[in-house]
């Protein structure tokens, strides 16, 4: 790109940060030997939980439905092999907090063994349902970190009539390739995929956004795609955050998705090509998603490179096969943008992550934070166009709406402010900080607002109650009296009436 | 030096006088700060405070007759906001901050005796006659109420669970101004 | 609210640029570096005492306020903004002022308008020009006696030794004649004595583009200055929005006034190289913390200064106008920032969302 195409033509928003991509792209993928015991977690996508359907001691193949989805947005979740369930119970989950959450345990008995699949030879000859359906039991979800289930995605597109399928190649993360890895290797699987995916939602066209950091990958899609006219490979500048569905979608379409509203009002959809590869194997090979392609990178890794992995296979396993150059400084789920942070390595891998990286001390260094010198860098990085020092001065200050009045609600997270700041200031810990404060606020109003309406519910039985109590006594009472008239009516008629007055008197 | 300090003086006197004046006639009548604290406290009534319920409560507090510690399922949270709305300094000193609390039932104590479930708040707890019973979460307001009622204190509070959905970053530790 | 003991988590991201506030701090310092030597050679060993101790006044006044303040006071200094603020402040002063004007600016500048607001990045007012300000509002006489040029290897310069006696003891009444007014100053009271510009323009100390006049180190050097200024775009340190608002907002209405009344009004390259239009457009306005955020807004504040410096100029008391239009101009950089904000992606400029367009 020459100088004057350079300044004209690159994105005015985002980073420029080393991509410390290779050697680890370059290096052939390599297959993790399946562990002893996997640790399958039941939450590992958005929406609810998976709720179990084995039982502890059950014999499982692999591809075997362990937890079966629950609620509007959810996915299934399959055995990655073939053995025992041993333990349905709490494994630390791949988050901040190290908190723990619910998983299954698999004894894996290393025969590998697939349960009865339901291949299709032509996926073009089904429904758009039935496809979404199929990908919906086999568990696929975004694998490019947002883990949004996939079929849930194909519906909406039907039902908006999306033309436009994106397939996001951008991996615009630093030290991640697995996305790269899978389009060199597989890039019939991920082509197949993305023709699968415009079928399910009706797209006429599909465009194949790869950053031109990427020339390996954009040759292999070039070739896959070649008797496809529908699929275009579109190379995009590298630059952080491409790999944003919003940045990506601006770069390839010009449309601009409105504030709060989805991709698929303005006719696009954005799936990774490693979803597209998970749709191919499971439409055509009926095979749910249990294994996928993750990076192992970062100064503490012995031999960077992409491992083909069962999920649920720790991380500590896999920096064993890849080896260890030192007891690594930071351990991180994801890019290091972005990324999570991991508190030890006894974390099962899930299927969102697409990375695990392992800092060395120098990697893991970030300076202390000093005073903003309100330079403004953070303003002019945010591929967003919001203003992250005025929020995180409020937030800061405890102003939580301050902030939400500069549109928090729009900050993507994708960490270029914080990135950029000379200062080093925590910038997107503000954010995380505001966001989850104001949804427990939310909680808490919400939760208030049932209180006050259950509060009243009881009032109102309470009174009811009362009433009702009050209105048997009167009918009890008023039978008694009825009985009693009765009675004295027959008295009555057998006694003088003198008596009666007699006895009023 | 006569005119400067006669100017200023007369200035000093219209404007004092044009304060006095918005005071009195721009004065706000009613109190619009007790709707504002009523929204605030729980709403449950249950009455710990002392008072009827939480409409009278806020009254009190507004008045300044109450302190801003008195509502236990408010917590520490709850006293600082009220604090801070009636700007005013609390004393937190005596507030145990156990955070949000819930209602538990020691299914192998309780002897299912329905008193509980006659005095919470939001009809939180299920049960019958001679049956264990049970609290339904997301209905607990964490009065505490029904602590008291048990003959046999099968009814413990504990804090609420802190689960990967409620987690909250923390806020960065500001090392520098 | 931590029930768990386990270490605050550290959020992402968890990679960050090699930048730093020290690292903006040298690169700006480097890029005076060539305008402030030329300086030195021109005023000679007087100008580089006179630098000297600003700059150190300037660093200990922000020692004493962090002392005061109970802070670690070197990592604080080492982040070079005391410093830069000290050497600017040297740059806008008379190169033969004596000690006495350095220490006072020096510890204006970081005392009174950078430590009371809060430190580095709080103050609303660009502590050189405050400094400058003050100094020149107190002591009209030592902050307007102009030297001419006199190189370190012309004859007459003083020495080292000399030029000690000059910074701490007043200059000697012989060289008390070399001292002349700069070229603003003298066609103000040329002015104001009812003689126009067509006439005391001739006689005036010439504009020399090379630096060869009486003025400040920093205006002088005019090239130097804006080359750094250049440098500091390329490095990325500085947009060009301030610089270029700046000196179209004074270059402009001064062409325009000076083809309809050149009797009246001095032509644009008078101004832009006159006085600390310069240093100003490129070291002074570009100031971060006092200037907007947003390059329309920083448009906005450039042009403004380069405005209110030719209005300064052209109509008020004062000769010189950079530094009191730079200071009005901080006062509205929170208003400019509250006003002018980027579009957000997904909004239009009021913050509304969007129509989606399929």
């Amino acid at each position: 790109m020459g100088l004057i195409e350079r300044f004209f033509k690159e994105p005015r928003w985002g980073v420029h940060p080393d991509d410390h991509k290779r050697p680890a792209a370059d290096a052939p993928l390599r297959m993790l030997p399946p562990p002893a015991r996997l640790y399958m977690p039941l939450h590992q996508h958005v929406g609810g939980a998976a709720r179990p359907i084995v039982l502890v001691g059950q014999k499982v193949l692999k591809g075997e439905l362990l937890a079966d989805a629950q609620g509007n947005i959810s996915a299934p979740i399959h055995a990655p092999v073939s053995g025992t369930i041993s333990a349905i119970g709490e494994v630390t989950a791949p988050h901040p907090s190290g908190l723990g959450f619910a998983a299954i345990t698999i004894d894996n008995d290393f025969a590998g063994r697939w349960i009865e699949t339901d291949p299709v030879s032509d996926p073009f000859a089904l429904a758009p349902e039935e496809i979404a359906r199929r990908t919906g039991k086999a568990g696929v979800v975004g694998l490019g970190g947002a883990t949004f289930p996939a079929a849930i995605k194909f519906a909406l597109g039907k039902r908006l009539q999306v033309g436009t399928l994106i397939v996001n190649g951008g991996e615009c993360e630093p030290y991640l390739s697995s996305d790269d890895r899978i389009m060199r290797d597989h890039a019939d699987q991920v082509i197949d995929g993305a023709r699968i995916v415009m079928h399910a939602i009706g797209a006429r066209e599909a465009l194949v956004g790869i950053e031109d950091n990427k020339p390996e990958a954009i040759a292999a899609m070039r070739i896959a795609a070649a008797p496809f006219p529908e699929v275009k490979i579109r190379p995009v500048p590298a630059r952080y955050p491409m790999g944003s569905d919003k940045q990506l979608i601006q770069t390839l379409t010009g449309k601009e998705v409105p504030a709060d509203a989805r991709a698929a009002e303005v006719g696009v959809l954005v799936h990774n090509v490693s979803t597209c590869a998970a749709v191919h194997k499971a439409i055509r090979l009926g095979q749910p998603l249990v294994e996928r392609i993750v990076t192992l990178n970062g100064g503490a890794v012995k031999t960077p490179g992409n491992l083909f992995v069962p999920l649920g296979t720790l991380v500590d396993e896999l920096l064993d096969f890849v080896g260890r150059v030192a007891t690594p400084a930071r351990l991180i789920l994801g890019g290091p943008m972005m990324g999570t942070p991991l508190l030890h390595g006894r974390i099962p891998l899930v299927k969102g992550a697409s990375g695990i990286l392992a800092f060395d001390a120098q990697e893991a260094l970030i300076p202390a934070a000093g005073p903003c010198i309100r330079c403004g860098s953070c303003t002019r990085a945010c591929p967003m166009g919001l203003l992250p020092i005025e929020m995180a001065a409020h937030i800061r200050a405890g102003d939580l709406d301050g902030a939400v009045g500069f549109h928090l609600s729009d900050c993507i997270s994708c960490g270029c402010c914080a990135y950029v700041c000379p200062s080093h200031i925590p910038l997107v810990q503000y954010f995380s900080h505001a966001k989850g404060e104001l949804m427990t606020k939310e909680r808490a109003k919400l939760r208030s607002e049932a209180t006050r309406r259950l509060a009243e519910a009881r009032v109102e039985r309470v009174e009811r109650e009362t009433r009702e109590k009050a209105a048997a006594a009167a009918r009890r009472k008023a039978e008694r009296d009825a009985a009693k008239a009765k009675t004295a009516a027959a008295a009555l008629a057998t006694t003088p009436v003198t008596q009666v007055e007699g006895e009023i008197a | 030096m006569l005119i400067a300090v006669g100017s200023l003086a007369v200035m000093g006197l219209a404007l004092g006088g044009v304060l006095g004046v918005a005071a009195r006639y721009l004065a706000v009548e009613e109190n619009p700060i007790e709707a504002e604290l009523q929204a605030m406290l729980p709403g449950s009534q249950c009455g710990q405070c002392g008072f009827v319920g939480c409409a009278q409560a806020a009254v009190a507090l507004a008045k300044h007759e109450a302190p801003v510690t008195l509502c236990p399922p408010g917590g520490k949270a709850l006293a600082v906001a009220l604090a801070a709305k009636l700007g005013i300094k609390a004393d937190l000193s005596g507030v145990a901050d156990t955070g949000p609390q819930l209602a538990t039932v020691a299914e192998e104590i309780c002897t299912g005796c329905c008193r509980c479930l006659k005095v919470c708040p939001t009809d939180a707890i299920i049960g019958a006659a001679k049956q264990i019973h049970n609290v339904i979460r997301e209905a607990c307001t964490g009065c505490g109420a029904c602590v008291e009622r048990c003959p046999t204190e099968a009814m413990t509070m504990v804090p609420v669970p802190i689960t990967l959905q409620h987690w909250v970053w923390p806020k960065p530790v500001v090392a520098v101004a | 609210m931590s029930l768990h003991s386990i270490p605050a988590p550290v959020s992402a991201p968890h990679t960050t640029t090699a930048n730093t506030v020290s690292r903006v701090m040298a690169t700006v310092m480097l890029a005076l570096a060539p305008a402030t030597l030329f300086g030195f050679w021109l005023y000679g060993w007087p100008a580089i005492y006179l630098w000297v101790i600003t700059v150190a006044s300037a660093m200990l006044g922000e020692a004493f306020c962090l002392r005061l303040m109970q802070r670690p006071a070197t990592p604080i200094l080492m982040d070079g903004s005391a410093a830069l603020t000290g050497w600017l402040l040297a740059l806008s002063l008379p190169p033969w002022a004596p000690w006495w004007i350095g220490v006072l600016g020096g510890l204006f500048a970081t005392v009174l308008s950078k430590q009371v607001f809060g430190g580095l990045g709080q103050n609303l007012f660009n502590p050189a020009m405050v400094a400058r300000v003050a100094l020149l509002i107190s002591f009209p006489v030592q902050m307007t006696s102009w030297v001419g040029p006199l190189p370190l290897d012309a004859v007459t310069a003083p020495g080292p030794l000399a030029g000690l006696l000059i910074t701490f003891k007043g200059m000697p009444p012989g060289l008390d004649a070399m001292t002349s007014a700069s070229l603003l100053g003298f066609a103000k009271t040329e002015m104001s004595r009812g003689i126009d510009l067509l006439q005391s323009l001739t006689q005036a100390p010439a504009l020399s583009w090379i630096g060869s006049r009486p003025g400040s180190l920093g205006e002088t050097a005019g090239w130097l200055i804006a080359a750094g200024g250049v440098a500091m775009m390329a490095l990325r340190v500085i947009t060009w929005h301030i610089p270029v608002a700046m000196l179209l907002g004074i270059a402009v209405p001064a062409a325009i006034l000076h083809a309809i009344d050149p009797a009246h009004y001095m032509s644009a390259t008078t101004h832009v190289f006159s006085g600390g239009v310069l240093l100003g457009a490129f070291f002074i306005a570009t100031d971060y913390v006092t200037s907007p955020n947003t390059p329309r807004g920083q448009l906005i504040f450039g042009a403004g200064c380069g405005l209110l410096t030719w209005v300064i100029r052209t109509w008020a008391g004062y000769p010189e106008g950079v530094a009191f239009a730079v200071l009005l101009m901080n006062s509205l950089t929170p208003i400019i920032d509250s006003y002018v904000k980027p579009r957000i992606y997904g909004r239009d400029r009021k913050g509304t969302a969007l129509e989606p367009v399929k």
